[in-house]
């Protein structure tokens, strides 16, 4: 009794025309030598110079691929049928960084192709690039927009917010005529028009612990244009644990922060800051402003460093922190080391999968609106009928009390409000507002510490009361 | 040996290259092998590789199915079509790399979507390389 052998038509040759070869031996494995013994031409067909099956060679024992067995280990019985079967495989002599341009390609990346350091195996590795930018606001605009132009083949871009008229003072990739459309729409017919070869892919979605790992794995290259701490950690740890590289960029008021994080050569975000800042140390450009042009700068040095990667050109910002002044026109860099004891990239890592960033970054942990609140209706009632009794703070800055304020409200901007807590009236009935709440908040907490017990806050801020209240009143 | 094929199935091997353009067809040539291959049928194939249109995979399973389906019209499988989209139809190190002997592999050049020149190669016993395969091709009348 033995084992049969079933060899496939182009084998047949080195089995003397025979389509079955019987054999005996107790595993798959030597089953496989006695055919190789007894018909060596089989082997360089069948085997690798180090011994193993080669890919494209599949065994199925009876019914089932000897893969989902024990391979080479599995026992064989006699009677059992041994299988040859071929998967093939092949392809045209491109692979992934060898696209091919046609000749309106070539006329459109000419200033490209003009530069050695580029030309047409740059270009064509851009063409074969597959790049996914997370977030298409401030540093996703010009990012996408000159990734487009460049001649990227494929852009990702992750976001799932509307376009408001409040982004349209720096996020040049969308426009007036897009006003209230899903930013990836409105990013999407910009960036064809601009490049019609071009492929956009839209993740409509929040990047979460949940989703991040399989919508990364298919990109070559992350640039993170997010605002937030979580979502930055998130695209750090997801691109550490993926061995991608992760362009980082970050922008405040007029000053702005670039690198370029690869753990396989370098320093990752985690091995420059470990922990996040306390929740609400830090503002967002919602609370604390930013100058249009400043993500223009940054959000282009992440798009050069993205191309540079791409066609391995020049020194790129691994292991370099470049820093932005805007007001004082200067570039300073610090020197970034690879720590040896960081959780993710180091030498004994304690992350090992994706965690809760919301939780790590202390949201939700915050103290915030945890004071009685007035709604602005209910303010505008109380201010007609107590009329002089009510004193409403406005905590907000000068700058913002000038573009519009409410009539009646003093102004006490929230830092000032310890030293100026003599000139306010013990008894009163108090209002604190500022811009859309937190701040005032804060003032809440402050005079509640203080020992004053009539406090509410206007709940949404001047922002709520233009919207509902006073119609006409600019908003910002 | 040679690969006889009629003018009209290589019409049909033209127009699938064509549609599946830029990225890359694939399929099995099928009929009866003698003295010379005689292709009567082409069978289309899902190329399992999605990931890069220059790389065609047929799985081991689907060419089973294949094979069983064919057995029933005693006919066999004689080799593999695929389409080389903007390169020459010769093969790559890849192909060879992944080659069968006595397989025909039968290349199809799609420049700018527009099928060009065919070529059928065949393995050498050293696996070093392919050689070209003489084509016969005839008209149906």
């Amino acid at each position: 009794m033995s084992v049969t052998v079933s060899i496939p038509t182009p084998l047949r040759s080195f089995t003397g025309g025979q389509d079955t070869v019987e054999l005996s031996g107790n595993t798959v494995g030597q089953v496989l030598d006695g055919l190789l013994t007894a018909h060596a031409e089989l082997r360089r067909h069948l085997v690798q110079d180090d011994g193993r099956l080669r890919n494209f060679v599949n065994l199925y024992l009876n019914e089932t691929d000897i893969r989902h067995l024990s391979s080479t280990a599995t026992p064989v019985h006699p009677g059992d049928v041994l299988t040859i079967v071929p998967s093939i495989a092949g392809g045209a002599p491109s692979t992934t960084t060898e696209a091919s341009l046609s000749h309106a390609e070539i006329l459109r990346y000419s200033r490209h192709l003009l530069l050695p350091e580029v030309g047409i195996a740059g270009q064509r590795k851009l063409k074969a690039a597959r790049v996914l930018t997370v977030g298409a606001g401030g540093l996703g605009s010009p990012l996408s927009l000159y990734l487009a132009a460049a001649g990227v083949g494929t852009i990702g871009i992750v976001d799932f917010d509307v376009v408001d008229l409040t982004n349209l003072q720096r996020q040049i990739v969308h426009g007036t005529s897009t006003l209230g459309r899903p930013k990836l729409e409105s990013a999407e017919a910009r960036l064809t028009d601009v490049n019609p070869n071009v492929r956009i892919e839209k993740h409509e979605t929040r990047l979460t612990s949940q989703n991040a790992l399989e919508i990364l794995a298919d990109y070559d290259i992350v640039v993170d244009g997010t605002d937030n701490f979580p979502t930055r950690y998130l695209v750090n740890d997801a691109c550490v644990l993926l061995g991608k590289p992760n362009v980082y960029g970050s922008i405040f008021r007029f000053e702005g922060q670039a690198s370029l994080f690869y753990a396989k050569e370098g320093p990752c975000y985690r091995c420059l800051y470990s922990e996040p800042p306390p929740p609400g140390l830090v503002p967002s450009c919602a609370e604390g402003g930013v100058l249009g042009v400043l993500p223009g700068i940054i959000g282009s040095i992440q798009a050069l460093e993205t191309i540079k990667w791409i066609i391995g050109a020049g020194d790129s910002l691994i292991g370099r922190l470049l820093l932005f002044d805007a007001l004082k026109l200067r570039f300073r860099e610090l020197r970034l080391r690879k720590d040896p004891s960081c959780p993710i990239c180091g030498e004994s890592p304690t992350i090992r999968e994706l965690i809760d960033y919301e939780a790590f970054c202390g949201i939700g942990a915050e103290p915030t609106y945890a004071g009685p609140e007035i709604t602005a209706e209910e303010l505008r009632r109380e201010m007609q009928e107590k009329d002089s009794e009510l004193v409403l703070i406005d905590v907000r800055e000068p700058h913002e009390w000038d573009i519009a304020h409410i009539e009646g409200a003093r102004l006490i901007p929230l830092g000032q409000l310890p030293e100026r807590l003599a000139d306010l009236d013990g008894h009163a009935e108090i209002v604190t507002h500022c811009h859309h709440g937190a701040r005032s908040m804060k003032a809440l907490q402050l005079l509640k510490g203080a020992g004053f017990s009539r406090v509410r806050s206007l709940a949404g801020g001047i922002d709520a009361w233009a919207d509902r209240v006073e119609i006409g009143m600019a908003r910002y | 040996m040679t690969l006889r094929l009629s003018g009209g199935l290589l019409e049909e091997l033209r127009r699938e290259a064509e549609q599946a353009y830029p990225a890359e067809c694939c399929g099995v040539l099928a009929g009866r092998g003698s003295v010379t291959k005689d292709v009567t049928r082409l069978v289309p194939v899902t190329n399992r590789r999605t990931d890069d249109p220059h790389r065609y995979l047929i799985s081991p399973d689907d060419l089973r199915r294949i094979t069983d389906d064919l057995h029933q019209e005693e006919l066999e499988i004689l080799g593999f079509y695929h389409s080389h989209p903007d390169h020459p139809a010769a093969p790559s190190a890849y192909d060879i790399e992944h080659a069968w002997p006595w397989y025909s592999y039968l290349i199809v050049r799609v420049s700018g979507g527009r099928a060009a020149e065919l070529a059928s190669w065949q393995l050498n016993d050293d696996r070093a390389a392919m050689r070209p395969e003489p084509l016969d091709v005839f008209s149906e009348v």
